[in-house]
């Protein structure tokens, strides 16, 4: 077991110093830990996930022909930018929660749709709306001239999407699309409040358990702190690396 | 292109990365790089709230309140009489308490005014001369933009303590002043930004007009730059009012007795009945959209007011 070749060390350090990282030496909390940063892993990347899929369809029911469907997206963009999020997280877990369909689980009810699945949902409704925006004015940037000189040269309507307006629009998206991922990945702690076992529920019962708060709080940091500078590392270097010379 | 355009162009690649005179991509292009870069800058979205907004939110509570009237069994309290009833307990708390809506409005008011003075002073350090104190009030900034607030906000609660005895006199600190400690860390940290971005964005022309003049750099920084700096900072400064109060409610889970935690309580006073849950959480939403709008307006048309005016 991973544990044991550095549990000694820690437990030495705990024993000298006071300082308790019990997930170093216990094979319990270490199990524990590593299932809440899987939990926070797996949430951060559904909600940015589902937030992508939810801006590429806001940004393409935008464009369509009915006014009602356009006003009922906008609607639901400046809904989403101009409240506040933790109160919208609360409003899917118990309001729409009620309104889901739960099956007995031994006692009591379960909705089909649990906490995580929730977070998912509200975090991706969330960023979703300010994708949306981005996504269209992405779009709105390629000039029909473009696309009309790529039909020139034979692309049939998907191929011109696919090799010119995509690779176009995606890089005049990327940074504000950056922007809203870091913001997305420090939201998702308000997963927190609807009891999605992630890092900082995890963290939160094991200083209940270990008396260990402010050991915790630095992993908790390191954990969070370093996750955004991965995040905005990779896409800085996506970003650049997309850059075409000569070009915006 | 003659000689100015190059410089201006020149200045422009520096500022926002390079430029072209054959531009590929209609003017939106440019627009949302500009929107990405402020963003990137200030640490936050703007707010953009126009008048039909409000018809969007207001809906929403017309339909929870219709859907609630329409599930009300006789005997029980319909929605409007039961947000009537507990209107007041959700904006001020019990009497004199000044709790619920109220506490989040006094916890975003102090935390604003202690994070912008701490965000200023980190702002100035982080152009100053000594590169010990640049890269020290660097790293922190940094640290403080880039933790989740519900981490801050955590830390502070639990290991702040409850109370600070200064030998001659105790001064108790309850959960909500600890709550504006949490909060301002994060503002500090982005009002700091906000300082060195704007400090940083005036043309190096100013500084060196100043320096000609026999200035020194204390003078010139009080009497030349500030003074231009604090029409740009305004707007941001206002948005991230705005952000901050909407972020309040994230206090609740830890028993801050605003307006969240009333909500849940007031809910849980009329038994928890489905139909009014929607109503009351929307009625939530409306109360923080009637707060934040008529601000996050002025903020706009004083971003208009400055734009070109430096």
């Amino acid at each position: 077991m991973a544990v044991e070749l550095y549990a000694d060390f820690f437990r030495e350090i705990y024993d000298s110093t006071g300082w308790n990282f019990p997930f170093l030496y216990e094979q319990y909390e270490y199990d524990r830990f590593l299932e809440g940063m899987w939990v926070s892993l797996k949430l951060i990347v559904a909600s940015l996930a589902f937030s992508l899929v939810v801006g590429i369809i806001g940004a393409w029911a935008q464009g369509a022909e009915s006014k009602f469907v356009r006003y009922l997206i906008a609607g639901y963009i400046q809904f989403f930018r101009n409240t506040p999020p933790f109160v919208q997280i609360l409003f899917f877990y118990f309001v729409l929660g009620n309104l889901v369909p739960s099956y007995d689980a031994g006692g009591y009810q379960v909705g089909y749709i649990d906490s995580f699945g929730w977070a998912v949902i509200s975090l991706g409704f969330f960023a979703g709306a300010f994708n949306t925006e981005i996504f269209r004015s992405g779009i709105e940037a390629v000039p029909e001239s473009t696309v009309e000189a790529a039909e020139a040269l034979g692309y049939t309507r998907f191929q011109s999407y696919l090799h010119v307006v995509f690779p176009l629009a995606f890089r005049v998206c990327l940074p504000a699309l950056n922007n809203n991922l870091v913001n997305l990945l420090k939201t998702t702690t308000l997963a927190y409040g609807i009891a999605v076992p992630e890092m900082m529920y995890t963290a939160n019962q094991m200083w209940s358990d270990n008396v260990n708060v402010p050991e915790m709080m630095i992993v908790l940091f390191i954990f969070y702190v370093g996750l955004v500078a991965i995040l905005v590392y990779g896409m800085h270097k996506w970003e650049q690396n997309l850059k075409i010379p000569g070009y915006g | 292109m003659d000689k100015t355009e190059v410089m201006l162009n020149r200045a422009k690649s520096r500022a926002h990365g390079p430029m072209t005179d054959l531009p590929v991509l209609l003017p939106v292009a440019e627009r949302v790089r500009r929107a990405a870069l402020i963003e990137r800058r200030e640490g936050t979205y703007r707010l953009n709230m126009q008048p039909r907004h409000a018809v969007c939110v207001v809906a929403l509570l017309a339909v929870a309140v219709g859907s609630a009237q329409a599930a009300t069994t006789a005997g029980l309290i319909g929605p409007l009489e039961a947000m009537w009833k507990w209107m007041g307990f959700i904006l001020v708390g019990p009497e004199g308490a000044f709790t619920g809506f109220s506490l989040n409005l006094i916890i975003s008011f102090f935390a604003m005014v202690i994070g912008t003075i701490a965000g200023a002073a980190l702002g100035l350090m982080q152009i100053s001369l000594l590169l010990p104190v640049r890269r020290g009030s660097w790293i922190v900034t940094q640290f403080f933009r880039n933790s989740p607030w519900l981490v801050l906000l955590f830390t502070i609660m639990l290991l702040f303590p409850f109370e600070i005895d200064l030998g001659f006199v105790v001064i108790p600190v309850p959960d909500w002043m600890k709550a504006v400690i949490g909060f301002s860390l994060p503002i500090m940290a982005n009002i700091s930004e906000v300082v060195r971005g704007a400090v940083q964005s005036l043309p190096t022309g100013q500084w060196e007009s100043a320096e000609s003049l026999a200035f020194t750099r204390r003078q010139t920084m009080w009497m030349i730059i500030l003074p231009q700096c604090i029409k740009r900072m305004i707007p941001p400064w206002i948005n991230w009012y705005c952000i901050l109060t909407m972020a309040t409610p994230i206090c609740s889970i830890m028993g801050v007795e605003e307006s969240v935690s009333y909500t849940a309580q007031a809910l849980n006073a009329e038994g928890d009945r489905p139909e009014l849950i929607p109503v009351f959480y929307a009625f939530l939403l409306v109360i923080f959209f009637i707060y934040t709008y008529p601000i996050a307006r002025w903020s706009i048309q004083l971003e208009k007011k400055f734009a070109f005016k430096t």
